[in-house]
């Protein structure tokens, strides 16, 4: 007798849980030659409210968490991604990938978390700067993460680009929420599977599946969440991310450049852009 | 009067979560919403009972209570500030010239842990401070070990010291334990004199739950049957977010109907729900979800 199938659900990840989209919606996701591979959670702009609670509230514990610790983390989501290879080169390969692209893939996204793992006790010496000033005072500027980032992620390179805009947004101590590749997103909930199991406090990573146009003006106006970024070129949404972000002077990141295998994407400068610089006059001779 | 407390009902809790999964399901229009939660407002009792309370605190407090967020239009003030007997004083004079009213907790709140005549002169400090409400405990100690009739005593005595001031019961329903124990403490209270019955001090975990509460509307209702006296409800502790104070006033419109529908029957005991509250009215008149940040938080 045969086997029946097995399919897995896909559903959001939204602090540390698992949860279906509360609208009970979802969309189908085909391949290439037109056959569904997964159904997928359509997110509403309700999931995308809670995971910022979420979010908000993971975020003071995982920035006061030690830079060593943090790197930890992020070395673990590595070394977890690793051991799972082989599923995120099927999943790849389903969503439309050659097999040598999809493997390159992989390897690319667990080198560019270690990457960013070394990064964590690093950063903040190399952007922080003493100032000299005229007055009796000791001046002194260091970086702080913004607090709650959201993210809309590359539409292809469904792995590699998610872990470039995660990584380096969280290893600077944000919490971030994610909306995935909307016609690529099986990689992104499993990437969801491996957070969950690599010492990732729930809500630091929030991931949603769902439709751009419907999420991203709630993602740009939400006035708890202090960055944006988005990685794409329609010129409409960025008019429109600009606007909203202005109501609570939200830090906005455009990505314009899609190949992810450029320098920037791979470079302390990532960790900066969710980064605000608080400088400190200190009195001294007195 | 006096309660017979032999023949209540007996309340199964599958089918009281049944019901109440009933009201949470509800759907409410856009409209309806803004005007619930803008009712909502109307009735909170916004609460400090810390032992770090400050006559600051509390003068920060009742300017929250009268300005709960100017840039919006049309909100209602809460229906009054509720704090320790020490601070009605100071609460009373921030209060001047509004309609606010002060709730004082009295009788060794939260635990009632003390003899009639402490209880009592705690009472009447309290009074004697211009407190327009009194929030008493009840001796959930004498309840659970079956002494009714000092319970019933105790109400009636306290009720006795506070005249035409109204009198709301806290049954502490966390201490309970049964939803049956709820009904028979409901009762007692009711007959005893109180003008409100109130679910916890918010010191116990679970502080105001939906049965627990739902249980007390329905001994209001059969009390009201009886004797044609309209008893207040106070649900306390734990509301925090409009979507649960929606459902609330949801299964009270639907338990009691619309003439409990005002803050004349009706409190939240609560400190963050009026924020959550204008969280929602902000969103909905600018489409943009809000952060706590920008509302003051007393």
């Amino acid at each position: 007798m045969s086997r029946l199938d097995i399919n897995k659900t896909y559903k959001l990840y939204i602090g540390g849980k698992f949860p279906r989209t509360e609208s009970g919606r979802y969309y189908a996701v085909n391949n290439s030659k037109g056959n569904l591979i997964a159904n997928m959670c359509l997110a509403s702009r309700k999931d995308f409210r809670n995971a910022v609670v979420v979010a908000r509230k993971a975020q003071p514990a995982w920035a006061g968490m030690t830079a060593l610790n943090k790197g930890q983390v992020l070395y673990r989501i590595a070394e977890m991604l690793e051991g799972r290879k082989e599923q995120f080169i099927a999943e790849l390969i389903a969503q439309g990938s050659s097999t040598k692209a999809a493997q390159e893939e992989v390897n690319s996204s667990i080198d560019r978390l270690v990457y960013y793992a070394g990064w964590s006790d690093k950063y903040l010496q190399f952007f922080s700067t003493v100032n000299p000033v005229s007055s009796s005072h000791f001046n002194f500027s260091k970086l702080e993460p913004v607090g709650v980032v959201s993210i809309i992620a590359p539409e292809n390179n469904s792995l590699l680009g998610l872990v470039s805009m995660i990584a380096p947004a969280i290893v600077g101590g944000n919490t971030v929420i994610v909306l995935a590749s909307e016609s690529k997103p099986l990689t992104a909930i499993s990437l969801a599977e491996v957070l969950n199991s690599s010492d990732v406090p729930g809500g630091v990573v929030n991931i949603l599946t769902g439709n751009k146009d419907e999420l991203y003006s709630h993602m740009a106006s939400h006035m708890d969440v202090n960055s944006i970024i988005y990685f794409g070129n329609n010129a409409d949404y960025i008019k429109s991310i600009s606007e909203f972000a202005s109501n609570n002077i939200k830090r906005t990141v455009f990505y314009k450049n899609d190949d992810l295998s450029n320098d920037f994407y791979e470079s302390p400068y990532a960790i900066e852009k969710t980064q605000e610089l608080k400088t400190t006059w200190h009195p001294t001779d007195i | 009067m006096h309660p017979n407390l032999n023949n209540l009902p007996v309340y199964d809790t599958t089918g009281v979560n049944e019901r109440i999964a009933k009201f949470c399901s509800r759907s409410i229009k856009k409209s309806s919403k803004n005007e619930g939660l803008k009712l909502a407002i109307s009735m909170i009792d916004l609460t400090t009972l810390e032992g770090k309370d400050t006559k600051g605190k509390v003068q920060q407090l009742c300017y929250k209570a009268i300005h709960p967020h100017d840039s919006l239009k049309d909100i209602p003030t809460v229906a009054a500030i509720c704090v320790y007997p020490s601070y009605v004083g100071v609460a009373k004079k921030a209060l001047e010239g509004s309609k606010i009213n002060v709730a004082s907790v009295a009788t060794a709140f939260p635990s009632g842990q003390s003899n009639l005549e402490v209880k009592l002169y705690d009472t009447k400090f309290a009074l004697d401070q211009g407190a327009d409400e009194i929030d008493m405990v009840i001796s959930r100690g004498e309840f659970l070990a079956g002494n009714y009739n000092f319970v019933f005593d105790e109400i009636a005595t306290i009720k006795e010291a506070c005249g035409e001031t109204h009198l709301k019961v806290i049954l502490e329903t966390g201490e309970l334990d049964t939803l049956d124990n709820v009904r028979k403490a409901s009762e007692i209270a009711m007959y005893a004199g109180a003008d409100f019955i109130k679910t916890s001090t918010g010191k116990i975990q679970p502080a105001a739950t939906l049965p627990v509460t739902y249980v007390m509307l329905d001994a209001i209702k059969d009390y009201y049957l009886k004797t044609g006296k309209m008893i207040g409800m106070k649900p306390a502790g734990g509301i925090s977010t409009s979507k649960i104070a929606l459902q609330y006033l949801v299964m009270l419109n639907e338990v009691l109907g619309e003439k409990w529908m005002n803050n004349k029957y009706f409190r939240f005991g609560a400190s963050s729900l009026l924020n959550d509250i204008l969280m929602q009215l902000v969103k909905a008149e600018t489409g943009m979800y809000q952060s706590p940040y920008y509302f003051s938080k007393d």
